[in-house]
């Protein structure tokens, strides 16, 4: 089973598959240029010490960013990871 | 003969453009900035099969689409200089970002070459890109390289030289985004094109494009016809409206759908991977390297590590250059008559520029050390870790290149540190930032902090400075704390980061980039404050004592002497004045633990007198090792009296004059207000000119001290005579620092900070800064004499 769960909150080394990037303005365009747009894979690195930002594998590259920008990211994982 | 051409390095951060461009150019490179901005420029030319290429190194671009300064400048670089050629540097282990910035290139219509970097690195991660394949594909001509080892610059450089006779039209090769946005462009470009604005620079439908992208710095140009902005930003609404009702995207997602769907039909094609994605090496040591517990322990070692290192690494060569800039003076005094000229060459040239440049290794193994972390990747890892920190005190992770650059591990500058505030979008994050960034202990501030320490904390050097480290983030936090809680208040920005992988720099680009910033300050030193410890020096010795006050102290000196010549019962060892002179210069001799053989008779018995005067002075309470006589230490104990005396006369002399000098009086002026923190009119003084560069401070004292110096040992260094000071103590040296470290910017920073925001906030900075220095430095001053800590 799959579900549609905010990137914010998605667990440490967890895989899922982008949905809709819904930051807009130069936010929203930016974090699409660095290669957040819809069905792209991602997988959960880690976070930083006190919990944020969380750092993402995407694209063969790791981008960070902060769990109020990863709030705008909706992302399919499995239901039972 | 020889054509010149313009090319320009463009790509992602950590492409490898910096790397490419020593790679081509080696040492023959300069910097410069760009017009009106201070991002820096570097160029470099070189000659290849009878073309002379200029090559341009620009800032590093995610995207061309305006966001931050540098993306700007590079974007406006590429627009406005039309370089015969764009390289654009893509990674090939990341292929599918990289090329983001390509497609906008091909866009453009820019004549492109991708230079297909990194091979060594997608291969051993299992990743193959054929380049033919690619170049077929995109369209454009393709070298695959490596550029850390140099394997493809050559095959770069014929292939740039191959393609620069071609035509040097811009063809834009216009991509399709569907088709209500296709339409939406092709309104928006017919209405621009038909505006007396439109200048062909940028083709129209690009910047009809960067319209829809809701580019602010193209929008903003458009907007100066305000009829045109007016029709041009309605349309832009009604496509994103439309697009929102039908597909439920924004417009700028649709098109940013589009170029990765363009790359990703590219990409399988030409990419192959061997192995699914797997754990690297860089994933693996961020594992622990960004760790919960284990990440900031590892960044506190590593940056207390740095420390010990520069200090370590520094000392000896600092100890060469204090012996080099010592017999430079004793040369000097040798050679030139004593007088103005020999003071001018002794106390304001060497001393000044001396005490600056002197400190040159310490500079460099700083500047090394940061290098290391930013090549390597590990300062990425620093702003992301400390990135929730910071946002506590208003700032931004971005915020620590800044507060680095300028010193945050010792050792930086705050122009620099300044001008890197310009990753930072927010107008008040970045004036916060701006604002705190002189808090840091740049490298003007090290000889300060080094010569003081020298004196009074010579214990352990490292962790002195460490602390000092700490204290000065402790200020720039909560500084920045209080004023975005007061005058800068506004809510936090979005934090959007690459984490590149580690990788070992190379000792080519460490070199490169620690000269660089050695040489400007060396450079500093050659110039501004060669020309302030000139002015500092004459403001210091002009107007000198009257002629009959001179006569006066003069006179006063001969009454000792006699008295001292007349005490004498016998038998007189000591003659006359000539004597007198021997007698002295065999006491300096022995001070200085010169073996000194006595030559006559008479000569034997002044040397004994100078041996029991400086046993006598240096004795603890220890008998003597070797056999003394009872009259000969009586009269040594005589012979260091007169000396007491003639020291205080000379002491008093140097005083008046330095007191009735233009500097002395404004600096016995300011004691008015500095007497609460123990400032004497010479710390003021020096403390003023500091204000040109900090290094002014340390080489001001050295000019003040060595102008009122009253030992003949004119070689002794400002630590040693600061030691020997009755006035300083440890806490007196602590104030000092911590003052240094505070108070105002110096003028250079004032500078760039109005360059980067207003008059106002410069003026706001040197007042806010004073303020906090004075306060600060206040309750330690107070505070340490009611403790009972010096005095
Ligand atoms: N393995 C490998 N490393 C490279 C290559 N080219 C550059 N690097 C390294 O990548 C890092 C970033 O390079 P740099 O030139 O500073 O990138 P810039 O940000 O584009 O200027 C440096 O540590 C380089 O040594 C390459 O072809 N292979
Ligand atoms: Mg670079």
């Amino acid at each position: 089973m799959k579900k549609t769960i905010k990137m914010r909150e998605m667990l440490n080394n967890q895989k899922g598959i982008i949905k809709r990037v819904s930051a807009t303005g130069d936010m929203g365009r930016r974090i699409r240029e660095m290669g957040m747009v819809p069905e792209t894979p991602i997988q959960i690195q880690g976070r930083a010490p006190l919990k944020d930002p969380v750092a993402v594998k995407i694209r063969d590259y790791v981008l960070t960013l902060r769990n109020n920008e990863a709030g705008s990211i909706l992302v399919e994982v499995e239901e039972n990871p | 003969m020889k054509q010149k051409i313009i090319i320009a390095l463009s790509g992602n951060p950590n492409a490898g453009k910096t790397t490419v461009f020593n790679a081509i150019t080696g040492a023959r490179q300069h910097i410069a900035n760009y017009p009106g901005v201070t991002v820096e420029k570097k160029y470099g030319t070189i000659h290849h099969q009878g073309y002379e290429i200029e090559v341009v190194d620009l800032p590093g671009t995610y995207s061309l689409t305006a966001y931050s300064m540098e993306e700007i400048v590079a974007r406006d670089f590429v627009i406005n200089e039309k370089p015969r050629l764009v390289v654009d540097i893509v990674d090939a282990s990341n292929l599918d970002r990289h090329l983001y910035l390509a497609v906008q290139f091909k866009e453009l219509g820019v004549p492109l070459i991708l230079a297909l970097n990194m091979v060594d690195v997608a291969e051993s991660r299992g990743i193959k890109v054929d380049p033919d394949k690619l170049s077929e594909q995109f369209g454009v001509p393709v070298v695959p390289m490596v550029a850390r080892t140099g394997k493809g610059i050559t095959d770069l450089l014929d292939k740039v030289v191959e393609q620069a006779p071609k035509s040097p039209e811009w063809v834009n090769a216009p991509m399709s985004y569907g088709m209500d946005i296709d339409s939406g462009l092709d309104r928006v470009s017919s209405i621009i094109e038909k505006s007396r604005f439109f200048d062909k620079k940028y083709p129209a439908r690009w910047r009809a494009l960067k319209c829809l992208e809701g580019d602010s710095q193209i929008i903003g140009l458009l907007k100066k016809d305000p009829d045109l902005g007016k029709s041009i930003t309605d349309i832009c609404d009604d496509i994103t409206k439309h697009s929102m009702n039908t597909m439920e995207e924004e417009t700028e997602a649709i098109i940013a759908d589009h170029r990765y769907g363009y790359i990703a039909g590219i990409t399988k094609k030409v990419v192959k991977r061997k192995i699914e994605l797997r754990l690297n090496f860089s994933d693996k040591a961020d594992k622990i390297l960004t760790n919960r517990i284990l990440g900031p322990i590892i960044m506190g070692f590593i940056l207390y590590g740095i420390y010990s290192f520069t200090f370590w690494a520094s000392e000896l060569p600092l100890l060469w250059f204090e012996i080099f800039f010592d017999a430079l003076k004793n040369l000097v005094a040798t050679f030139v008559p004593s007088g103005i000229l020999q003071s001018l060459i002794v106390s304001g040239v060497i001393d000044g520029v001396g005490g600056v440049l002197g400190f040159v290794p310490l500079i460099m193994f700083m500047f090394f050390a940061i290098a290391i972390m930013e090549d390597s990747g590990y300062m990425a890892r620093v702003a992301y870790m400390l990135d929730r920190v910071l946002r506590w005190f208003g700032l931004h992770g971005n915020s620590v290149m800044a507060l680095v650059v300028s010193g945050g591990i010792s050792g930086g500058c705050a122009v620099p540190g300044v001008m890197a505030t310009r990753i930072l979008r927010d107008p008040k994050e970045r004036i916060a930032t701006l604002l705190v960034v002189p808090f840091m202990n740049c490298g003007a501030k090290l000889p300060v902090y080094a010569m003081l320490i020298g004196a009074f904390f010579t214990k352990d050097k490292a962790r002195m400075l460490f602390i000092l480290t700490l204290i000065s983030w402790g200020f720039a936090l909560f500084a920045a704390k209080l004023l975005r809680a007061t005058v800068l208040r506004g809510p936090t920005t979005p934090f959007v980061m690459e984490l590149p992988p580690y990788r070992a720099p190379t000792l080519r680009g460490l070199l490169i980039h620690t000269w660089e910033r050695t040489w400007q300050y060396i450079k500093k030193a050659g110039t501004v404050i060669l020309a302030f410890s000139v002015i500092i020096w004459a403001m210091m010795t002009f107007p000198g004592l009257s002629e009959e006050r001179i006569q006066a102290f003069d006179q006063n000196r001969e009454e000792v002497a006699i008295a001292f010549l007349n005490q004498q019962t016998s038998p007189r060892w000591i003659q006359d004045k000539g004597e007198l002179k021997v007698l002295n210069q065999l006491y300096h001799g022995l001070s200085g633990e010169e073996n000194i053989e006595p030559k006559a008779q008479r000569h034997e018995a002044l040397l004994e007198m100078a041996r029991a005067a400086v046993w006598l002075e240096r004795k603890n309470g220890e008998t003597a090792s070797f056999e003394m006589e009872e009259k000969f230490l009586e009269a040594g104990g005589r012979f260091l009296k007169y000396r007491q005396q003639m020291t205080n006369i000379d002491n008093l002399q140097q005083q008046t004059a330095l007191k009735g000098t233009i500097a002395g009086w404004m600096g016995t002026k300011l004691e008015y207000i500095t007497r609460p923190l123990g400032f004497e009119y010479r710390t003021n003084v020096a403390l003023v000119g500091g204000f040109a560069a900090k290094e002014v401070v340390i080489s001001t004292l050295g000019t003040a001290y060595s102008l009122s110096d009253v030992d003949e040992d004119k070689t002794a260094s400002l630590s040693e005579k600061l030691k020997k000071d009755p006035a300083w103590n440890p806490l007196q040296a602590f104030t000092l620092i911590i003052f240094t470290m505070l108070y105002v910017p110096c003028m250079a920073t004032v500078v760039s900070i109005r360059k980067e925001s207003s008059w106002k906030w410069a003026t706001f900075s040197i007042f806010f800064n004073l303020l906090v220095a004075y306060g600060v430095s206040l309750v330690i001053r107070q505070g340490g004499v009611f403790l009972g800590l010096g005095g």
